[in-house]
């Protein structure tokens, strides 16, 4: 046997463990088109459905006539709120303690508004019925901007007349959702009356849309012999999906069984509940017959899960030669017809909180107000961990709006303010435990890299060529140093729907030493076939390429609250080192059975147990799995598996220095970007490939939100970008190239080091793009200009600064 | 509706079925063929997840009537795997390059690049992300599908000379 002559370099590389760049498992089937999403789903007797939308924003809902729908050949059923409501099902929960219609009982808040749901043989008959469904609406003023909303008389939700107890406390007037305040108000009120500069500005986050590939949708299909209900769909949590269809529809959670099949894209989007959801399953039960829904694009962008819409005041205290002081923010956050946003319960706000960012600020305060608006529910965390994209965005123009009002050069002043080494764990003002980092370190790798002291010279000459008529495009160096939050989260304070948010993975080894491991979690795109696999393979010594992993089925997989948030390495990867762990104990003990020495006297060697000071006696893994299946051994029970459920005891703390170069045509507001630069510490890196990978997506992602992409709407409420003809996602062509860097800061607190990286991209990425558009326009005198920063807005800011001649 | 009777050549397979005047093609691909590697991401020719190679040209499917394209040569991503079963050329290097990541995108992201080549068998990076900006990719980045296709050039051009 060859496990004799290999050197344990070699040993260690056969496993394809945790540092090797290895291939995804998942793309021999993705790149012959064998993929199994949603859409692909094909079962006997299967039903569309499809929604009659509402195209007012602010409506009542006066009639609705099906007669003419279900007159057609191949209509099954049109349900409305009539209909669900015998079954208490016209409403559901949200995943922020509101609540929210399934179908419109009454009135419309938003365009795009579920009305009624047909229910068709196919769907081409499905969507010829939607037209014919005769809805009479009267027309009501509509509220678009949430300052606005906080003052007008208008009540967009009479369902909560006279409640002024809402589900994070009191509410201040009738479209007025929550208060969430962080912080010392007092402290910080006086550390700003007393500063020697104090930078104040508001800093608009606009509002987005995730806009995975594959849109939203789902297959119910309830078997009326067994009773039992099988649900696939775009789940990004499908143990939390399984819970809430129990609890809404009193149907046993037993009897119910989700399914997510492959997930194109979620960034968020695929978190929540939605009304097609629902709706599916009600007919799904009423017909008997399974019942399919897919949301086309429109529908996506118009009524699934909006991302950010923050208003957010901000003032920053510093001493005159640039030391922070102090930093307070008020926020309004616009939430649109219901409170659906997706956070921690006891986080309204999400992790808004972080919002001191890389930086020692020893006193600070946060509020934040929620409220209605006649927009579109939602408000998850598109690539982000609740809200951190907003607080890193938030701080990181701060930063820059401060240094000019100090006339310093914004890397220096992040640098005379990083947290230092020597004071992490450091306890942030605002309540936070950040685990690790070395943000010197970082910024100043950054800085070299890109030649920081020659892009400035390049620069200052730019300007000087720019006065002298020489150059019509301005150069704008983008600087961002990003601290995320990510790993939600510990179950004392982090819970959805009161479900804590551990994870969990479950591992069988085989007697011929091969496996499987199952999560709670879901890959969309994150390759966690892959990546788990060598977690495993490095705790326990099997090749990853012998280790099959299984998601996303909750009658096989253990709980576990799903992926978003960059939770998947931080929560289940930990499971999985502490499930694989355990079998490692377990197989120290057969392994000295075999060896016929003590437990104690054997050591693990990358993938076996060799008795102590004799490495030529030892018992590979393999050897070790097919004794637990054959071996009668004393005080042990047979088989080789184990299961974890890991409640971390932090979050952890990713973070990065971004560099945007973009050179900007000051007379059509065309960018460029010339060079990006992105160094990232996540901490222990498992695969470096699927890093990369992520960092190149997260960024592109970044690059659309700040240079373009925005739900937009009109004064009547109309959803102005409601498809890929006006909602910007770049190409290829509009697309740089990106130079990926790292550091290694492993976190203290996880199994193996890691930290999480999916989300920093986009959380770093989007302050870069949109500082890289203000540096350019700096030495002519901007200071603040909401994104997105469209050529347009950037010929607008140009023509503003008096460029235009 | 009255249905009309369609017959086209798929991935080298003669097919024929029924369909409504106003079927689109990748419905009839995906729904009577069960051709599932096309995908429909956004209904308006915007993103490219639905197309398929119509005699010789890459066509979005889902703004095409399968009546427009009756008696066609169509090609998807299911036809560009090896004939042994294994990963055509470009699917291989969309693997060992990591081109893909959800692979929601990948069949017409594969099958858009299959014709590319054809049209261009030496392009440069600007040509590949010209020649691709018709096919939205919302993980990647494009920056690995770009290797990808180069590097699917090199080897392709190679294979070529090998055999002259």
């Amino acid at each position: 046997m060859n496990d004799q002559t290999l050197t344990p370099e070699e040993r260690v590389a056969n496993l394809k463990g945790m540092g090797s760049s290895r291939k995804r498992v998942e793309d021999v089937r993705f790149t012959q088109g064998k993929g199994n999403y949603v859409d692909d789903i094909k079962m006997d007797g299967m039903l569309f459905g499809a929604f009659v939308r509402s195209p007012y924003a602010h409506a009542r809902v006066v009639s609705v006539n099906k007669e003419a729908a279900l007159a057609i050949p191949g209509v099954v059923a049109v349900l409305t709120a009539e209909d669900l409501a015998p079954l208490g099902l016209h409403w559901m929960p949200t995943l922020a303690g509101d609540k929210q219609m399934v179908l419109a009982d009454g009135k419309v808040l938003f365009q795009g508004q579920e009305v009624a749901y047909v229910v068709a043989e196919n769907r081409y008959i499905a969507a010829d019925a939607a037209e014919l469904v005769e809805v009479d609406y009267e027309e009501l003023p509509v509220l678009t901007n949430p300052f606005e909303a906080l003052k007008s008389d208008v009540v967009l939700r009479e369902d909560l007349a006279g409640q002024t107890e809402g589900a994070h406390g009191p509410r201040k007037h009738h479209n007025h959702i929550f208060t969430w305040e962080q912080g010392d108000k007092d402290a910080t009120e006086a550390v700003l009356s007393q500063a020697d500069v104090v930078a104040e500005e508001m800093v608009y986050y606009h509002r987005t849309h995730p806009c995975p590939l594959e849109t939203c949708g789902c297959v119910a299909s309830m078997d009326k012999v067994t009773g039992k209900l099988t649900l696939y769909g775009t789940f990004q949590a499908p143990h939390a999906i399984r819970t809430v269809v129990s609890l809404i529809s009193g149907l046993a959670e037993h009897n119910i069984r989700v399914i997510s099949p492959d997930i194109g894209g979620g960034f968020g989007n695929k978190v929540g509940a939605y009304a097609g959801y629902v709706c599916s399953v009600v007919a799904s039960i009423v017909t008997g017959q399974p019942v399919k829904w897919v949301e086309n694009r429109m529908e996506n962008l118009m009524s699934t899960a909006f991302a950010r819409d923050y208003w957010m005041q901000g003032k920053i205290a510093a001493t005159k030669d640039g030391k922070i002081t102090g930093l307070w923010c008020h926020t309004t956050a616009d939430h649109g017809g219901f409170d659906a946003c997706a956070d921690p319960t006891k986080f309204p706000a999400g992790f808004m909180n972080i919002c001191t960012g890389s930086y020692d600020i020893p006193t600070a305060y946060l509020a934040v107000d929620g409220v209605y608006t006649n927009k579109a529910p939602g408000g998850v965390a598109y690539r982000c961990s609740f809200r951190v994209t907003e607080a890193a965005y938030f701080i990181e123009r701060m930063i820059e709006v401060l240094a000019i009002k100090l006339n310093m050069d914004a890397a220096e002043l992040r640098r005379i303010n990083f947290i230092r080494k020597d004071q992490f764990p450091y306890q942030s003002a605002l309540g936070w435990e950040y685990d690790s980092g070395d943000y010197h370190t970082a910024w100043d790798k950054a800085l070299k890299a890109v030649d920081y002291e020659g892009l400035r010279a390049e620069q200052a000459q730019r300007v000087e060529d720019f006065k002298a008529g020489k150059t019509r495009k301005l150069l704008g160096i983008g600087l961002t140093h990003f601290t995320e939050i990510v790993g939600a989260g510990p179950v004392k304070n982090c819970d959805i729907l009161g479900l804590g948010m551990f994870d969990s993975c479950e591992i069988r080894i085989h007697p011929t030493g091969s496996a499987i491991a199952r999560l709670g979690t879901i890959s969309q795109g994150q390759g966690h076939a892959t990546t788990f696999a060598q977690i495993i393979a490095s705790e326990i010594g099997l090749p990853a390429d012998d280790i099959t992993l299984e998601e996303g089925d909750t009658d096989t997989a253990p709980y576990g609250l799903g992926t978003y948030g960059s939770r998947s390495t931080p929560v289940a990867g930990a499971a999985t080192a502490m499930a694989a762990r355990k079998i490692r104990a377990k197989a120290q003990m057969i392994a000295a059975y075999l060896l016929e020495v003590h437990d104690n006297d054997v050591e693990w060697d990358v993938d076996r147990f060799a008795v102590k000071g004799a490495p030529e006696r030892f018992k590979t893994m393999k050897e070790i799995a097919f004794a637990a299946y054959n071996q009668a051994i004393p005080g042990l029970e047979p088989g080789l598996e184990a299961v974890s459920y890991y409640d971390p005891p932090n979050m952890t703390y990713p973070f990065g220095a971004y560099i945007c170069v973009m050179e900007i045509d000051v007379d059509t507001g065309e960018w460029d970007v010339r060079q990006f630069y992105a160094l990232d510490d996540c901490g222990t890196r498992i695969n470096p490939m699927i890093i990369e990978g992520q960092v190149h997506g997260g960024v592109t992602e970044a690059l659309a939100i700040a240079m373009g992409q925005e739900i937009a709407y009109d004064e009547m409420g109309n959803v102005k970008t409601a498809t890929l003809m006006d909602f910007f996602l770049p190409t290829a062509w509009e697309t740089p190239n990106y130079t990926t860097d790292h550091t290694v800061t492993p976190s203290p607190h996880h199994p193996i080091g890691a930290k999480g990286v999916g989300e920093s991209p986009n959380v770093g990425g989007v302050p870069a793009f949109s500082n890289a558009v203000h540096d350019a326009f700096r030495p002519f005198g901007l200071v603040q200009s909401h994104m997105p920063h469209d050529h347009w807005r950037i010929w607008k800011i140009a023509n503003g600064l008096g460029m235009h001649g | 509706m009255s249905k009309m009777h369609v017959k086209l050549t798929v991935n080298g397979k003669q097919v024929e079925g029924l369909a409504e005047p106003r079927t689109l093609l990748i419905h009839f691909l995906r729904e009577d063929l069960k051709i599932t590697g096309p995908h429909i991401g956004c209904e308006t020719s915007h993103c490219g997840a639905c197309t398929v190679d119509i005699d010789g040209k890459s066509v979005k499917s889902c703004t095409t009537f399968v009546a427009q394209v009756n008696g066609a040569d169509i090609a998807t991503v299911e036809g560009l795997t090896n004939d042994d079963g294994s990963l055509g050329v470009l699917q291989e290097m969309f693997r060992e390059h990591h081109g893909l990541q959800c692979g929601f995108c990948t069949p017409g992201m594969i099958t858009r690049a299959h014709r590319l080549l054809q049209e261009n068998p030496n392009p440069t990076e600007e040509d590949i992300r010209f020649g691709m900006s018709g096919n939205l990719c919302r993980c990647t980045g494009y920056q690995n599908i770009v290797k990808a296709i180069a590097a699917s050039a090199d080897m392709l051009n190679a294979q070529k000379e090998a055999a002259e």
